[in-house]
């Protein structure tokens, strides 16, 4: 059995002197080992060294593949982020950036300072907040549902199909343009209080585990002085309008981390 | 305290314990796959694996972006419409990749139809 090692990186900081050195023994990374600090030019990566048995390029295509890995992974690559991010500026990385050893991730540094130095400045005392907004409504519910199991029932014709569709979709209309246009005051309002703003994709159902469609999903920087405000806007909004929302956070800034492309 | 188990497996990722978080939802797992494997700074590691080459990813990522497709038939799809919002919504590949896939389903789905109406003619 080969017993290589790699270095998993998972963010970069330029003020590690901030980090609790318990912490560090504490916190447990992604292939369960403990996490070490790598310094070049004034930046400072937390690092863990793994085994590419089971992080080499090879085994991370296969096991990116499976789930209950993939979920784990996630969640301890994110663990590790969250945790320090409470203690120090961060920029988190994408997972499964590897290198194959520390020199490797000082020469990053070196090479991505600029860019790096940059992410930092931008989410200084300043965190994530994710917005959720579901429309609990009905008639777009019975819209996505009642397709597959009518076409068990009896089969149709696709034109019919597509008719009975076009109709259901019109009779929600209004319901859904009102909670699109509550969805659009939310993230107005929100993005005002906010240093920036980045919509995700909305979620599945399947993910959220709630039957009534996701029609908001962004990301908030908000000051640190501003997060109280912040949440009693939330608040405030969930109590004016008919939407469900939902308010996660503080996050690490991932949404933040690259530049936007447009917005400077 | 010495602690190499402190492992809060589940759902109960507590997001900083600075005091700040308090009344909110913990991290459910679309959040954090959402924000670890699509947003984080993007540097080429030695064995950076590409993410959207992974099979099943594509298929999670999917479950976390809700069909686009039925987003965008239902009207919800504001975001990408917002050029001021769009930049940051999709980064250009996988948006791209979502076009495909949307392209190719929509192909499947035309072909299913049509095999259910047992040869008729399109129009």
């Amino acid at each position: 059995m080969t017993s290589q090692t790699g270095t998993w990186v998972y963010g970069v900081t330029d003020s590690p002197a901030a980090i609790r050195r318990d912490s560090l023994d504490q916190l447990t990374g992604v292939g369960g080992g403990n996490l070490h600090l790598v310094a070049a030019g004034g930046l400072t990566a937390v690092a863990e060294t793994v085994s590419l048995d089971e992080f080499g390029e090879t085994a991370l295509r296969r096991n990116l593949e499976e789930l209950s890995w993939l979920e784990s992974t996630a969640r301890a690559h994110h663990r590790v982020i969250d945790a320090l991010a409470g203690q120090v500026q961060l920029v988190p990385l994408r997972l499964a950036t590897v290198y194959r050893e520390d020199g490797n991730v000082r020469a990053m540094l070196a090479e991505h300072g600029p860019e790096l130095r940059a992410a930092l400045r931008r989410t200084a005392n300043r965190a994530e907040w994710g917005v959720k907004a579901y429309a609990d409504e009905p008639a777009a519910a019975r819209a996505e549902a009642e397709p597959a199991g009518r076409r068990k029932a009896a089969p149709e014709s696709g034109a019919a199909y597509l008719r009975r569709r076009r109709d259901e979709l019109a009779a929600s209309k209004q319901g859904r343009q009102e909670a699109l246009a509550s969805a659009q005051q939310v993230h107005a309002a929100l993005a005002r209080i906010a240093a920036d703003a980045r919509l995700h994709p909305p979620q599945s159902p399947e993910l959220t585990g709630s039957r009534s469609a996701m029609i908001l999903n962004a990301a908030y920087l908000i000051d640190d002085q501003h997060a109280a405000g912040f949440r009693e806007a939330v608040d405030d909004l969930r109590n004016r309008l008919p939407l469900r929302l939902e308010l996660t956070g503080p996050w690490p800034p991932y949404s933040f981390a690259d530049a936007a492309p447009d917005l400077q | 305290m010495p602690a190499g188990m402190m492992e809060p497996r589940s759902g109960s990722v507590s997001p900083y314990s600075s005091g700040l978080g308090g009344g909110h939802q913990p991290a459910n797992l679309g959040d954090i796959l959402e924000r670890v494997l699509d947003k984080g700074i993007v540097i080429a590691g030695d064995i950076q694996v590409n993410l959207l080459d992974i099979e099943l990813l594509t298929i999670k990522l999917r479950l976390v972006i809700a069909s686009l497709d039925t987003a965008r038939e239902v009207g919800i799809n504001w975001w990408e419409t917002d050029p001021w919002l769009h930049a940051g919504a999709l980064g250009d590949s996988r948006h791209d990749e979502l076009e495909h896939e949307n392209r190719r389903l929509r192909k499947r789905v035309r072909a299913l139809e049509s095999a259910d109406r047992d040869g008729a003619d399109d129009d």
